[in-house]
């Protein structure tokens, strides 16, 4: 008995620190409609600069630490401003998924920067002073400073409440909230409201994160952590909902610390590992909300939203003779590749190959279907680990087990997809990204299965696939026909209809097209697709680790995507073999690849939305007006 | 013979008001009938009721006989009911050509092919849809840059696609010059009775309801006040009431 209360007390207190996280999200997405994926980073941000404050000044008592926790939200705060008067005021007008990229190239600098000014070691920071201490309950040492966070989440509920609710800049805040153009329109500066909330958000969670250092070591990979759980909790209580957050912060926050309470349990003669279970029934509490009130607890449906006049793509067109003609003698030139006896080039290329494949099979839901999934490496990971698993643990044969890599894909991807399809635009992006982080921890932490954050040696390919050059040859054939069958069914009915679902939701119901399940069928059908490629890339390998169905990697594929433009068909393969080339020839000469990657992402954000492949095609056509 | 559209005794309520309260209409072949309305008359809800987008609270629609509540929208489409919008949807990355198709491809089932070309299925088909609605010589070009006007033709091939028996449009000529309003509605008139189609619109323009329409109901505050054709709801004291505020005068 008294430990329920305790595990419910520890609850509260995980509550408290997951509500700041995504109140502030909520809230900035409430204004500005952008779903700030940094908002992770923006935590992170905040225990790191507090670990290195409370080191500064915390000798000076209790006045030194809290002031140190106070100035590193601020600082966070101060921070998010910037980025907002740098970056985000120049892409509110973009399409969703640029502003989703541009978001995310900040969290790929924010943890290089991480990395380079902290290290990548974990930092335990020193107890709070007067709240260092422990109080019996029932019997049970209790943590005064975790009494102290379970009153931290009301506390910031009530003082948003009132900053929402009594003061003129809250008025309109909510206001911009319901209809950001009459507020502008009462002649109300939006510039500084935006940056504002943003500021206050940002604030906010550096504040859950500087709270946080008494409590957990400062580490890495927090952002990602934080930003899957401030999604799930937004999905669950209502995107722009701050009681829905609150609400929802207080059940994940109760489940987690249940299911960490619980331990080990044997359950039909099988040892559950609940504490490892976390992530699984976080997943579980989302599934369930999102069946019975797809808005989330508290939220409001999602008002139906038009395609920006500018950003639409012109009619498919038949592929010309002289482009059928080019592939074919690029296919030609790729098959005589080992003849060269460049090793390297070899190796290299079939990368490419493998990523090409990939980036296609993202840029089929991405592009046409109009879905963008921020977790695609999901099923890259589970083709390969189907592959390897089968390979490795139940001794099937290279050929056997290289299909069981698009099976298991697929299935992941159609159990996922399920609940993905019934959200659109942001909110699917969300999921797909809360799906995918929670398939890594599975990979990550089932030890005895995966093998762990080791991964799994020895996934090599069958005999008469040993030689790189043999190997090369069978994935250009297989990639090349996985590239072509994509691009037929695109030109299908089927690949029109999910065109059509773009386009118009309206019209397709209003001629009998049930999109909500072709987009699940095309869904699980790209799995397969990326399950492939990533069965062939652990063959080509002989290894695998978690690494391949982790976030960065999802977000390689759509850069990939958006560097060929993902308006164009070719541009997939294009920005593969350019992304692929890039990270070759850059990663081994810094060790801040990441960063790099970021500030191209913002690059292509900023200045070239079409890629390479659609630049290309606007100087083509302005060409020949001339 | 039975009706191809019969509604009897809709209603709807959002929160306490009641947007819709007992109405009832019969159409049948053929008949073209606008339901006409001030603002928050409740035209729309009645409309999205037929139409399978909201679910009334009670009462029934029944389709040739076939109760259709609680059916989606896009099974109502495949009972043989077309349907335009008041602001154009249309798919704007593709031509309009490709847009009759893609109803064509729907009707026949073909959705789920995967190794067809779309863009040869149907060809012929809908071609000959562009040609009756006067589009013909646009076929090839993209509607994300087609008129207005024209963009409405199109939703009129696209609903034309299945065969209907029943065509529903919101407020068909929204948006529209006024030429171009009597031309269209000459041109759905002429299209309805050579197939003898039902249709059931909402509308604002006075002209178009009285120049085209067989039959005319009216609305007021969720309820059905008047309903004749077009010279008795325009006499109808009741009606000139709402549309004028005073009783006898005008």
């Amino acid at each position: 008995m008294s430990s329920i209360v305790v595990q419910f007390l520890n609850g509260l207190a995980g509550a408290s620190t997951l509500f700041l996280i995504a109140v502030g999200l909520s809230l900035i997405f409430g204004v500005t409609r952008i779903v700030n994926f940094a908002h992770g980073s923006l935590y992170m941000l905040g225990i790191y600069i507090a670990y290195s404050a409370v080191g500064a000044f915390g000798a000076a008592g209790a006045l030194g630490f809290w002031g140190a926790i106070l100035a590193a939200a601020l600082a966070v705060g101060l921070f998010g401003a910037l980025v907002e008067v740098l970056i985000l005021r120049r892409i509110y007008q973009a399409p969703e998924l640029f502003q989703l990229l541009a978001t995310f190239a900040l969290v790929l600098m924010v943890k290089d920067f991480v990395l380079w000014a902290w290290g990548p070691e974990d930092l335990l920071g020193p107890r709070a002073p007067g709240l260092d201490g422990a109080v019996a309950i029932l019997g049970q040492r209790f943590p005064e400073y975790d009494l102290f966070m379970i009153a931290v989440g009301p506390v910031v509920l009530g003082l948003l409440w009132l900053l929402l609710n009594r003061t003129r800049w809250g008025t309109l805040v909510r206001a911009a909230t319901q209809d950001r153009e009459m507020v502008g329109a009462l002649g109300v500066n939006q510039k500084w409201l935006f940056t504002g909330v943003f500021a206050l958000g940002a604030f906010l969670a550096g504040l859950g994160g500087a709270l946080q250092v008494p409590r957990e070591p400062a580490q890495l990979f927090l952002d990602l952590t934080a930003i899957a759980d401030a999604f799930v909790i937004v999905v669950v209580g209502g995107m722009g909902s701050i009681p829905g957050a609150f609400l929802a912060a207080l059940i994940i926050g109760e489940v987690k610390a249940f299911c960490i309470g619980l331990g080990n349990v044997t359950l039909l003669g099988v040892e559950v590992s609940f504490s490892k279970l976390t992530l699984v029934i976080e997943f579980i509490v989302m599934a369930i909300v999102l069946v019975v009130r797809p808005w989330g607890l508290l939220g409001r449906p999602q008002a139906a939203q038009r395609a920006a006049p500018t950003h639409i793509e012109p009619p498919l067109r038949a592929a010309l003779r002289g482009l059928a003609a080019g592939a074919a003698v690029l296919a030609l030139a790729l098959a005589a590749l080992p003849l060269t006896g460049a090793a390297y080039t070899v190796v290299l290329m079939t990368d490419i190959l493998i990523f090409a494949l990939f980036a296609a099979s993202l840029h089929f839901i991405m592009g046409p279907a109009g879905m963008v999934s921020f977790g695609h490496a999901a099923y890259f990971g589970l083709g390969a680990y189907g592959a390897g698993l089968v390979l490795l643990r139940a001794g099937a044969p290279m050929e056997v087990a290289l299909a069981a890599g698009p099976l298991a894909a697929a299935l992941g991807a159609a159990v996922f997809g399920w609940f993905c399809v019934r959200l659109a635009g942001v909110y699917f992006a969300m999921l797909t990204l809360a799906f995918a982080q929670i398939g890594w921890s599975v990979v990550f932490q089932w030890d005895s299965f995966t093998g762990g954050s080791n991964g799994l040696v020895g996934v090599w390919p069958a005999a008469w696939l040993s030689s790189k050059s043999a190997f090369y040859l069978f994935v250009l054939v297989l990639c090349g026909a996985g590239l072509a069958a994509l691009r037929r069914i695109l030109f299908s009915p089927f690949g029109y209809a999910l065109r059509a679902g773009r386009d118009s939701p309206l019209r397709c119901d209003a001629i009998g097209i049930d999109i909500k399940r072709l987009q699940w069928a095309a869904f699980t059908l790209v799995g397969a697709f990326a399950g492939t490629a990533g069965a062939l890339y652990a063959f080509s390998k002989g290894s695998l680790s978690p690494d391949l169905m982790a976030i960065p990697r999802s977000v390689d594929a759509l850069v990939m995507v958006l560097l060929g433009g993902v308006q164009t068909l070719a541009g997939p393969a294009v920005g593969a073999a350019a992304f692929t080339w890039l990270q070759d020839t850059i990663a081994r000469n810094t060790e801040y690849w990441q960063s790099l990657l970021g500030a191209t992402i913002l690059i292509i954000v900023l200045a070239f939305p079409q890629g390479i492949v659609g630049s290309l095609a606007r100087l083509g056509t302005r060409a020949e007006a001339e | 013979m039975s009706a191809v559209l019969a509604v009897e005794r809709l209603s709807k309520a959002f929160g306490g008001v009641q947007a819709v309260q007992g109405v009832s209409f019969a159409l049948g072949e053929g008949e073209l009938l606008a339901m006409i309305g001030p603002n928050g008359a409740g035209k729309t809800t009645c409309f999205n009721m037929v139409n399978g987008q909201l679910a009334p609270d009670s009462g029934s629609v029944r389709i040739g006989g076939v109760d259709t509540v609680g059916r989606p929208p896009r099974e109502i489409w495949r009972m043989g009911v077309g349907r335009t919008f008041q602001i154009t949807a249309t798919f704007a990355s593709m031509t309009v050509r490709e847009n009759v198709q893609m109803a064509l491809i729907s009707h026949r089932r073909r959705l789920a092919s995967l190794w067809t070309r779309a863009a040869s299925l149907y060809r012929d088909e809908a071609d000959r849809l562009l040609e009756r609605v006067g589009i013909r010589e646009q076929a090839e070009r993209a509607c994300s840059v087609l008129a207005y006007g024209d963009l409405k033709r199109v939703e009129l091939a696209v609903a034309l696609a299945n065969e209907p028996r029943l065509l529903l449009m919101d407020e068909p000529t929204a948006g529209m010059a006024p030429k171009e309003r009597i031309t269209l509605m000459e041109l759905v008139g002429e299209i309805v009775r050579e197939r003898r189609i039902a249709v059931l619109y909402t509308e604002h323009d006075m002209d178009v309801v009285f120049g085209h329409a067989d039959r005319v109901i009216v609305l007021d505050r969720g309820r059905l006040i008047a309903s004749g054709t077009g010279d008795e709801v325009r006499d109808n004291p009741e009606v000139r009431q709402v549309y004028l505020g005073s009783r006898g005068r005008a």
